[in-house]
């Protein structure tokens, strides 16, 4: 069986676009069940078209949190024996298991999906360089291998994604069963590249997750940018650049979002004109520094590590993203509705500017911005889920 | 060149009704279904409804093709009214994307407010938002003969308001800005070359659309922006005196064909 026969399951080539988003961060630390984020984001079942959903969750490991805990997808048994043995010679694997399944869900052609519990050989070093190594290992592990890659890398850090409608790939993963104090989600609607399992969102690196709706016009000099850095694209699709871009900038150049986004949806060059003069510098160097790594085209991003949750649209705003706030809750989704679907007791709702990202942290009460028009919070009698 | 009809079934919109009210649990309907209901009760004889718990289900009023009156509670969902024709739609808090698209007559009044291109490709009717507006509301908005649509927004707009305007009348209060803002829009009117954009309060002149030039209003305009702040202030029980007040300016297409040399040699 090739790869190419995990890809769309009906063999057309739509063209439409939409995917939906949603995500959310407990600032504090409260850890909740995968129901929440699956009602949300199947209510928005319309802005996929079931080639492709996922679920990033955040906490969701904490028996193993010091571990890497490392995603695989694997074509064949003996596909997923050559990634073991060479994990097993990069690594201590502490614990390994088989993702459990339903297999009654309605999803087709899986590929078989494990997960390995890993510590670097050579971890003496302290956390940076263990990160260094687990990066290194993966790009190795994934431009090697035909038949099996690692998909996600982090701490603490879950991903459960692939080719069908958000409730079966739900219920195939038993997502519900899964706590986290910080959820991504995406239901995936592809239009540029394939609908396969490896390229369901959300992408991740390490511990940094991405789900993206759009497109990235400028993936090749990204690509060829972030090649230099040693950050290698092998799923095929535009959103990979976003995770790795992440990475180098805020991981590797320690970035603060706010910078890290004026790289990616960075002002246009009017705009700066006008700025302080101390602004119009810091966004005149960064545009000079990291030029290739400006995402052009339209797009909504939701970028999230452990314990910081980053929603970002692209500078003219062409894809929605909405944000709202529910005491220490901090909510991004594609639609409003899905929001309050889920939670009572809205405070604050606002529409972010473009290129202007929405930033919601552990131990931060988040806070709506001052300059952004309101909408209407109210609280919904009855929330319609559970 | 602004049509007066709607004024009229303004009026059956919030005057009490002797007619029965129906009421549509949405929960949990996929919009399809609740659509078909909807039309159902529509064909049998139903003119006024009530949609309850609607969450984010798509193209509400699309097929009701008829003057009937829709109060919906809840959040409904992206295209609300797309090519309406002839319903009258009460959204009692925030309405999504795309609402009012090509829309060819009737009203939709939000209780709250409305998120990107609001009025995207509108034809006729009207679209009063009590509170806010996101991107590019009124996008590629148009009129013909007598079918002149028009946004009202109580408070104000987010980037591109106007883009591609080809008709119709945008009239932008103001409401939610504290003394001393501006509007935060930007590029407004980008590519218009029809139709009008009315603002109240200041807004900043290096960031508008190249297309677009700005004039104080004259009688005919003051006649215009008159009967929609009357209209505003009645449907949302507001004072309008207040709301005449304060600086006015009126945008127009310096141009009917802005990109008539685009791609001429």
């Amino acid at each position: 069986m090739s790869w190419s026969d995990l890809e769309n399951r009906y063999g057309d080539d739509r063209v439409s676009s939409a995917c939906g988003l949603f995500g959310f961060i407990d600032t504090t630390g409260e850890r909740h069940d995968g129901q929440a984020a699956i009602s949300a984001l199947t209510s928005m079942k319309e802005r996929g078209n079931g080639l492709g959903a996922g679920y990033a969750v955040y906490g969701c490991y904490p028996q193993l949190a010091e571990a890497y805990a490392l995603h695989v997808m694997c074509r064949t048994e003996d596909d997923r024996n050559e990634m073991a043995r060479y994990l097993a010679g990069a690594f201590e694997i502490v614990h390994q298991e088989p993702l459990p399944v339903h297999s009654s869900a309605g999803v087709v052609d899986a590929p078989l999906i494990w997960r390995f519990f890993c510590v670097p050989r050579q971890a003496d070093d302290g956390d940076k360089d263990a990160d260094e190594y687990v990066v290194r290992a993966v790009m190795t592990a994934n431009t090697r291998m035909e038949g099996a890659y690692v998909y996600s890398s982090g701490k603490n850090l879950g991903m459960f994604k692939g080719v069908g409608h958000p409730e079966e790939i739900a219920e195939y993963f038993r997502v519900a069963d899964y706590a986290g104090y910080l959820w991504t989600a995406h239901n995936r609607f592809p239009t540029n590249t394939p609908g396969w399992w490896g390229g369901a969102h959300p992408f991740g690196l390490l511990d940094w997750s991405v789900v993206h709706n759009g497109e990235i016009s400028s993936y090749g000099t990204n690509r060829r940018y972030l090649e230099t850095k040693g950050y290698h694209c092998t799923m095929r699709t535009d959103t990979e650049v976003m995770a790795y871009a992440a990475d180098l900038l805020m991981r590797r150049h320690g970035l603060t979002p706010k910078q890290a986004a004026l790289v990616m949806a960075s002002p246009l060059w009017n705009e700066i004109e006008v700025l302080p003069e101390e602004e119009q510098r810091t966004c005149q160097t960064i545009r000079q520094t990291y030029g290739p790594l400006l995402m052009n085209g339209p797009f909504t991003v939701i970028i999230a590590r452990s314990g910081e949750l980053i929603g970002l649209g692209d500078r003219i705003r062409l894809r929605p993203l909405t944000a709202a706030i529910a005491g220490p809750m901090l909510y991004v989704s594609s639609e409003i509705a899905a929001v309050h679907l889920i939670e009572r007791q809205v405070e604050a709702v606002w529409t972010p500017f473009g290129g202007e990202p929405v930033i919601g942290r552990l131990g931060e009460v988040p806070e709506c911005p001052r300059a952004v028009p309101k909408r209407v919070a109210r609280i919904i009698e009855e929330p319609t889920y559970g | 060149m602004v049509d007066l009809r709607w004024l009229t079934s303004l009026d059956l919109v919030r005057s009490e009704s002797s007619e029965e009210e129906i009421e549509v649990d949405a929960r949990r309907l996929p919009y399809r279904t609740l659509n078909e209901r909807l039309a159902e009760l529509v064909r049998q004889g139903a003119s006024r409804l009530r949609v309850l718990a609607v969450s984010g289900q798509r193209y509400l009023g699309t097929n009701l093709m008829a003057p009937v009156r829709v109060a919906i509670d809840g959040v409904p969902g992206n295209d609300l009214g797309a090519f309406m024709d002839g319903p009258q739609i009460e959204v009692m808090g925030d309405a999504q994307d795309g609402c009012g698209n090509t829309m060819n007559s009737g009203l939709i009044a939000v209780h709250g407010s409305v998120g990107d291109i609001a009025g995207h490709s509108m034809r006729g009717g009207t679209i009063l938002v009590r509170d806010n507006a996101g991107y590019r509301v009124g996008i590629h908005m148009k009129e013909y003969g007598e079918r002149c649509p028009a946004i009202v927004i109580g408070g104000t707009a987010q980037h591109f308001l106007g883009e591609y305007m080809a008709g119709g009348v945008i009239l932008v209060l103001g409401r939610s800005l504290e003394t001393g803002d501006i509007h935060p829009s930007r590029y407004i009117g980008t590519g218009m070359h029809g139709g009008v954009i009315y603002l109240r309060g200041k807004f900043d002149e290096r960031f508008l659309g190249k297309e677009v030039g700005v004039a104080p209003l004259d009688d005919d305009d003051w006649a215009t922006v008159r009967q929609y702040v009357f209209a505003y202030a009645r449907y949302f029980d507001e004072d309008p005196e207040p709301l005449l007040r304060g600086s006015y300016a009126k945008l127009y297409p310096r141009t009917r064909r802005p990109y008539g040399r685009l791609y001429a040699y």
